[in-house]
């Protein structure tokens, strides 16, 4: 069968948008005890979601203040947030609801439940006591969404950008936690800092649920530079930057006439594994961020132009 | 409250299994006595077994609504089977591929040499007021002649016994997909039913629309691109355009995803570039179908599809124009329209049927309002009508006026008594109206579906069996009485 455009599309952005809303999860979790491990003092507090989310525009004109509350409700229920969980599972219904003939059934019904739950629920969400256990229950949903696609999607087109989709999400939240955690160290002295710098580094590696693998596979305690090897360049961990662009790059292998973005990719596999994270200052390592979440960009708006929007115009047909 | 029979009171209808109070009819006898010997728990689980049925296999129409969870409303649906002995349905089969066979070469006819007029068989005027003849499609050649591909006829059963066609969807009739899935939730549910009667089966039928499409193709190969153009998932029956498009292996799209090249071909947008498409079911009204030809506004169509079909480049099924058939004025005239093309006496009857454009029948509908159904001639699905003897005094002589100002545009028919049939409700069973859309394909072949889509009216002496107004379905039985 052919895949068209269209279906192509509302499967990469459904993908997209699952992904988003768990790692809007994963982000206010990790921040919430964050800010309990850290004196009072030096706490980062809310403000550097936020700017994680690439969102201070529309929050600044929503909110007076970076106070808990407001960016809590901002990242987990504010409508008007185009990346709030409940924006981003709203999307991703959306998106499921035209594809239902395309991807399997239950998939279609858990994305519609998850939805509903993070909509019906919300109150335990806002509220500081019931935040961990609703959070969770949408990072877990979303793991089943995605475990469900694997077992009974078959892995075909649709199936690639589906994972496409996923990755890239993927990498590009990870590149943003590293940002934001880098970003916050800087407005203090590194005297202040410096007996909690593991703590952040931490918590950094929590969000992503990376320490663990990150013990297994460093085999040392948490270092700044050790971090930012595993969460950058490590080959096997699946939420690390270089992982996930190379889950990318296999399947835009698979996809028809794929020269441009697979380009770009294998390019931006090259800089990720290239740089050394070792002397890295904060400023470096935030403009490197930069760079990276630029080359993301523009592998999607390859995607985009590639399989996406397929010209209007008849002349184009002739072409072919 | 299990069921019985002699309880079963039958009411001046004719009803479908039941002759009498305890006396089902020969048919339906196994039937029957299968029913009465369930205990009522066995009957609730019958019951919620269906209703799981439908609801795991999805089988919905869809209401849609932004905040609601529920998004798809489940069609309800009876487990009582209607049952039409086989020697009847071959009649009634032959009937209907006459009326469509008559009324495609009609449809031609209009559209090229229009002699059914000249001969004075049917008057100019209708086509005059037709709202569904498209002028674009005069002398346009549809691969074999034919415009009506898929044809779905409603029927009824009065209370003499006699069956009737009561309309014709010529345009993008639907239901077809619930009779389907009505069959394979009564194969789950009453397996040993199936075991003991011989009901003639039903799943040829996505096969056979794609061969009839295939059939019509422009450019001649094996397995020629066929594609169902959906208006998309707001449509209420977009479950069953998803439904024959996955049955048939073919692809399901929207307008978006279509586009004219320069060439006059039509191609859907895929991620391997621009694909040829070769024939479109398409499930969107004519005036929606290309911005271009017909309504600007239309987002739902591609614009220069017209174009293209009359280039011969794409065949659609059905083909515009093919509604100006579909006109209840016309369709008083089909009986004369068989006899004129065909040269036979219709098979099945129409519906008695007065046409207000001629004088002295305007004014009998008029003097008996009352008793009468009036319809306006290009309305479905009920809208516009007025049904004489529920109707009030006022509404009638709003009718009488509507009539005298655009009599063109009304016909009235005899109030009809819908034969009833066993239905399942609180407490035992009721007889319930129901009538019937068979689905007839004409491409290389004629096929007509093995019984169709029965619709019954849910409340008690309603005869509504529209899907938005309490009416639900039944299963349909052809039943081979020879080996049963």
């Amino acid at each position: 069968m052919s895949m068209l455009s269209r279906v192509a599309e509302h499967i990469y952005w459904m993908a997209r948008y699952i992904e988003r809303a768990e790692n809007m999860a994963r982000l206010v979790n990790v921040n919430t005890g964050l800010q309990l491990d850290l004196p009072k003092a030096v706490r980062s507090g809310w403000a550097p979601l936020i700017a994680i989310t690439g969102s201070k525009e529309i929050y600044e004109d929503l909110y007076k203040d970076f106070e808990e509350r407001s960016v809590v409700k901002f990242i987990i229920g504010d409508t008007n947030n185009p990346s709030s969980i409940l924006t981003a599972l709203s999307s991703a219904r959306e998106n499921a609801r035209t594809i239902r003939d395309i991807i399997p059934r239950e998939t279609w019904e858990q994305v519609n439940e998850l939805f509903l739950l993070a909509k019906t629920q919300l109150p335990a969400g806002l509220s500081q006591r019931r935040r961990y256990g609703y959070l969770k229950s949408i990072i877990l949903g979303a793991q089943q969404i995605t475990g469900l696609l694997a077992g009974t999607m078959t892995h075909d087109f649709g199936y690639d950008f589906l994972r496409l989709a996923r990755n890239l999400e993927r990498a590009d939240m990870t590149s943003r936690i590293i940002d934001v955690r880098s970003a916050s160290l800087l407005p203090h002295g590194p005297d202040l800092l410096q007996p909690f710098e593991s703590i952040q580094w931490m918590s950094v590696l929590k969000s992503l649920t990376a320490y663990q693998m990150y013990r297994r596979q460093m085999q040392t305690s948490v270092r700044r530079a050790l971090v930012l090897k595993f969460l950058l360049q490590d080959v096997q961990f699946p939420r690390s930057f270089y992982h996930c662009i190379s889950e990318a790059e296999a399947c835009l292998k698979n996809l028809p006439h794929n020269d441009i973005p697979l380009r770009t990719i294998t390019q931006l596999q090259r800089v990720v594994s290239e740089r050394d994270t070792d002397t890295m200052t904060p400023q470096e390592l935030h403009e490197f961020i930069d760079d990276l979440q630029l080359a993301l960009a523009n592998v999607h708006d390859q995607i985009r132009a590639n399989y996406f929007a397929l010209p209007e115009t008849e002349t184009a047909v002739a072409a072919n | 409250m299990s069921i019985k029979w002699k309880d079963y009171k039958i009411t001046g209808f004719y009803d479908e299994i039941i002759r009498r109070a305890g006396q089902p009819r020969e048919i339906a006898r196994p039937l029957c006595k299968y029913l009465s010997s369930l205990k009522d728990s066995e009957l609730e689980d019958l019951k919620s077994a269906a209703d799981l049925s439908i609801h795991t296999m999805g089988i919905t129409f869809t209401v849609y609504s932004q905040e609601g969870g529920s998004i798809d409303r489940t069609w309800p649906f009876d487990i009582i089977p209607r049952i039409i002995p086989k020697s009847e349905w071959d009649h009634i089969e032959a009937g209907l591929k006459q009326r469509v066979q008559a009324l495609n070469m009609f449809i031609d006819d209009l559209y090229h040499e229009q002699k059914v007029l000249k001969d004075n068989i049917v008057p100019e005027e209708i086509l005059a007021k037709s709202k569904n003849f498209r002028p674009e499609c005069v002398n346009i050649d549809p691969p074999l002649g034919i415009w009506a591909h898929i044809c779905g006829s409603d029927l009824v059963r009065d209370k003499d016994g006699k069956v009737y066609v009561l309309e014709d969807n010529l345009r993008v009739p639907s239901g077809v997909s619930y009779m389907l899935e009505n069959r394979l939730v009564m194969k789950r549910v009453f397996p040993e039913l199936f075991e003991n009667f011989s009901i003639v089966p039903l799943d040829e039928y996505p096969s056979q629309l794609y061969n009839c499409l295939a059939s019509i193709s422009p450019r001649p190969m094996e397995r020629p691109e066929v594609v169902v153009l959906t208006p998309g998932i707001y449509n209420s029956a977009y479950f069953e355009h998803a439904y024959l498009a996955q049955q048939m292996g073919a692809e399901l799209v929207e307008g978006s995803d279509l586009m004219v090249g320069d060439d006059d071909c039509v191609y859907m947008r895929t991620i391997e570039g621009p694909e040829r498409v070769d024939v479109i079911y398409r499930r969107i009204d004519d005036l929606f179908l290309d911005p271009e030809a017909f309504n600007p506004d239309s987002m739902l169509g591609v614009r220069g599809l017209l174009r293209a079909w009359m280039k011969g480049n794409v065949a659609l099924a059905n083909a515009p124009g093919a509604g100006v058939a579909d006109d209840k004025v016309v369709y008083a005239f089909v009986p004369k329209i068989i006899k004129y093309y065909l040269d036979q006496d219709p098979i099945i009857p129409n519906v008695p049927t007065y046409l207000c454009m001629d004088k002295k029948e305007r004014d009998f509908v008029i003097n008996n309002l009352d008793k009468l159904v009036v319809k306006p001639a290009n309305e479905s699905g009920g809208y516009g009508m007025l049904i004489g003897p529920q109707a009030t005094q006022k509404e009638r002589e709003k009718f009488a006026r509507l009539i005298r100002k655009d009599p063109r545009n009304y016909i009235g028919q005899p109030l009809l008594k819908l034969s009833t049939t066993p239905t399942l409700v609180n407490n035992g069973v009721e007889p319930r109206h129901v009538d019937l859309r068979p689905f007839v394909l004409t491409g290389q072949e004629v096929t007509v579906t093995n019984g169709g889509l029965t619709r019954v009216a849910l409340r008690k002496g309603s005869t509504v069996v529209n899907s938005s107004q309490g009416g639900g379905s039944k299963d349909t039985w052809i039943v081979d009485e020879e080996i049963a």
